[in-house]
């Protein structure tokens, strides 16, 4: 457990481990009849053969994954998915010049960990932004000082770090404490990203966002993931998740992401109310169908 | 004679009924109803219908033996050359292959060839089907990529030549469109598709499920680091295709793949799955194939007011016959002639109709169908809270951009010779991967040539490796 709705598990899945690079996920079905949930990938070790998922109890499905204990396994995990960062592949002198700002909203310090860790690895400069309601939710903290040049902390309420939302860190940094950023990436969500690649377009700095849309198969086969970016419609799933943060319409990402609200919601108190009355969970439906959880 | 018999109807479920069900639509026949219609086969010398089967099953020779009653030695002529018969028998289009160049339909109706088909082999299933010849073991290992027609049937004939065999599938089910994309209604996943699959295992095939080549594996990372002699890519065409109008990506727009597979793999129409499935209460359907008809049955089953639109006339419908009769019996309604230009949707972002234009046929285009003209000024408005877009699909990307040397054409399939053979030595292609959207048979058909060619290719190959005696093949040197 990470915090109280929040946890962190390591899944034994060899292939996917040797195969995994940061920027990608990968997607888990709890259950027998359960949902394809995506979750990014947080973190992999090809020698163990173990990947490291984190993910937030925001409905059934979250809430089964959160319930399961050493030993357990899932139904399916299959991946990675999707396209790695567009660093990866890079050499140590081609990121020599390049000063990464990453900026972490909520449980978005999870799969930016594996990106950091990488280009730390290279030598490269990076410095990691993770804004949190409050400071008890702010995760990942830990590791993250150990593979960056700087870790700043921001959170809403004031009870840590910079009060306030990860915009106006990043443009305190920017602004006022002098920092250069030539790459910024922008992880959590969806709103967040929004307004992050706004506040990087105002200060020049390019941005990369990874879009937690909503998915069902993951490979191409769906649509579910559509997002305009720059005009064309794109799959997230294996042409994203990540993409130009200027170029993204995030309000029809956003009104995209709750196509099946109403659905969930009806799940989640059918749940309840079984389980109220002691019956064994049937509901239809369920929390946020496939809607990777950044946050 | 035998013509004065007619087609012996087949029994099928109330259409008013199964307009709220899943249920199979059609019950099959009974072995009196198949015996009486096998009877009417005129066992021509020269059968065209052998001829017009992609997999050229002995059709006269099968029904030969149902009109004797010998049903088992029926199933084992199927067996000969298709792996799915419980499969083909339902979604063939038997009307432009078999059936469609009897010669009996030349003065009345052709022979029920699918429904015979489908008789003997759910007779089979129930009844224990025979053993099938198996070669030993070669111990060389073959990777098929993708378990649906293509993959199973080039999967079965090398399990039965002695290879070792593994199918490789992204989903968490094996059967490819089979599972995910024909609806229970035509095609039952357990008693069918799974019966099937397991005929297959039966044979010592191995499928792994949950392997996503292109991204788990590589079709390189298959033939260099895991041992196999060769890789038999029969991965479909999955990526849905869309029109590209305004408003498409509105809240309530869905491709027919992500409908029908939240439905058939994810099981969204049944209350012991978790899968959220939106349907709206007026669906209009864009297209015009067995896909659209699949996903407007499916809405129409779980309540909505269902229309068609499609761009041509009645006679240009790809579907198949049946489906479309079927469709209608049910209560959809078709708007021929119409295209899509907008669809159209609230402040909320969510659908709210479709703006059409009215078409005409023009000349006849490539495929030889009158092409569809619009009319000036026809735009009117169709009324809908849910919009799915059945307009075909192509090859995913996935797996020929990850492999090296492999050439695709412009529209993303993977070129390959009939016998599947690629660009790239020891990789083998077929079904829709090749030839893009099309069907189970042609699939399966292309599925069993790439078996034929993997085994010449492998027997050419330790032909040429000194020390091999026994068929086991070492890689060559570089």
């Amino acid at each position: 457990m990470l915090s109280p709705a929040v946890c962190r598990m390591k899944v034994y899945a060899p292939r996917l481990a040797s195969s995994a690079l940061p920027g990608q996920f990968l997607i888990v079905i709890p259950e027998d009849h359960g949902e394809r949930i995506p979750l990014t990938v947080s973190d992999y070790d090809p020698e163990a053969g173990t990947v490291t998922i984190v993910t937030q109890r925001i409905g059934v499905s979250t809430g089964e994954i959160c319930s399961l204990g050493v030993g357990d396994r899932f139904s399916d995990v299959v991946g990675p998915l999707g396209q790695p960062s567009e660093f990866v592949g890079k050499t140590a002198e081609e990121l020599a010049g390049e000063r990464f700002i990453f900026i972490a909203g909520g449980i978005g310090a999870a799969p930016v960990y594996p990106q950091v860790k990488y280009l730390h690895a290279l030598g490269a400069h990076v410095e990691v932004i993770i804004g949190a309601k409050t400071s008890g939710l702010i995760i990942c903290r830990e590791e993250m000082s150990a593979v960056c040049d700087a870790l700043h902390i921001c959170t809403d309420d004031g009870s840590e770090g910079f009060g306030g939302m990860v915009t106006g860190l990043l443009e305190k940094l920017v602004l006022e404490d002098g920092k250069r950023y030539t790459r910024a990436v922008a992880i959590g969500p969806m709103v967040m990203m929004k307004f992050a690649s706004l506040t990087a377009r105002k200060l020049g700095i390019p941005i990369t966002v990874s879009l937690n849309t909503l998915m069902v198969d993951g490979t191409g086969m769906c649509g579910a993931c559509r997002v305009t970016v720059g005009g064309r419609t794109r799959f997230a799933c294996v042409e994203g998740p990540e993409f130009d943060g200027y170029e993204v319409d995030f309000d029809e990402a956003m009104r995209r992401q709750t196509m099946y609200r109403v659905q969930e919601h009806d799940a989640e108190v059918e749940y309840e109310h079984e389980c109220r009355i002691g019956r064994t969970p049937s509901g239809q439906g369920v929390d946020r169908d496939g809607e990777r959880r950044n946050a | 004679m035998a013509e004065r018999i007619p087609r012996v109807p087949v029994r099928e479920q109330d259409p008013k009924v199964r307009a709220t069900n899943f249920d199979e639509v059609c019950y099959g026949y009974d072995e009196k109803e198949a015996m009486l219609e096998a009877s009417r086969c005129l066992r021509c010398r020269n059968p065209r219908c052998v001829g017009a089967c992609p997999v050229n099953v002995s059709i006269p020779e099968f029904i030969a033996s149902v009109a004797a009653g010998d049903f088992r030695t029926a199933a084992a002529v199927i067996a000969r050359d298709s792996s799915l018969p419980a499969v083909c028998g339902r979604v063939c289009p038997q009307e432009t292959q078999c059936e469609g160049s009897c010669i009996l339909g030349v003065k009345s109706e052709p022979v029920a060839i699918g429904k015979l088909e489908r008789f003997v082999a759910d007779w089979s299933m129930a009844n224990g089907k025979a053993e099938v010849e198996k070669a030993p073991s070669n111990g060389l290992k073959v990777a098929v990529v993708g378990s649906g027609p293509a993959g199973l049937a080039c999967a079965a004939d090398l399990a039965k030549l002695g290879y070792e065999v593994t199918v490789f599938e992204a989903l968490h089910k094996a059967g490819g469109v089979l599972e995910y994309g024909i609806p229970e209604f035509r095609l039952p996943k357990d008693r069918v598709v799974a019966a099937e699959i397991e005929e297959v295992l039966r044979l010592g095939v191995k499928i792994e499920t949950d392997v996503v080549v292109g991204r788990t594996v590589t079709v390189d990372s298959l033939l260099d680091r895991e041992g196999f002699s060769a890789v038999f890519i029969g991965s479909g065409a999955g990526l849905p295709r869309f029109m590209n109008i305004p408003g498409e990506n509105l809240n309530g727009v869905f491709s027919a793949n992500e409908f029908l597979t939240r439905n058939n793999l994810m099981k969204a129409y049944r209350h012991d799955y978790r899968t959220p499935v939106y349907t709206g209460h007026r669906v209009v359907v864009v297209g015009g194939g067995n896909v659209a008809m699949d996903a407007a049955r499916t809405a129409l089953r779980l309540g909505a007011e269902t229309t068609i639109v499609y761009r041509r006339t009645e006679k240009e419908l790809p579907a198949r016959r049946e489906e479309v009769h079927h469709a209608k019996e049910e209560g959809i309604s078709f708007r021929m002639l119409t295209n899509p230009v907008e669809v159209l949707g609230n402040e909320k972002g969510w659908v709210t109709g479709l703006r059409c234009i009215r078409m005409e046929l023009g000349e006849p285009d490539e495929s030889g169908r009158r092409s569809p003209v619009p009319v000036p000024g026809s735009e009117f408005e169709i009324e809908a809270d849910s919009v799915i877009m059945a307009l075909g699909t192509s090859p995913n990307p996935l797996i020929s951009h990850t492999t090296s040397g492999l050439v695709t054409d412009r529209r993303g399939c993977i070129v390959a010779d009939e016998n599947g053979v690629t660009s790239r030595p020891g990789v083998f292609a077929g079904g829709d991967a090749v030839t893009g959207a099309a069907t189970v048979i042609l699939a399966m058909g292309a599925g069993r040539k790439a078996a034929a060619a993997i085994r010449a290719y492998l027997s050419d190959k330790s032909a040429h490796c000194p020390g091999t005696s026994d068929g086991a093949v070492e890689k060559p040197a570089e």
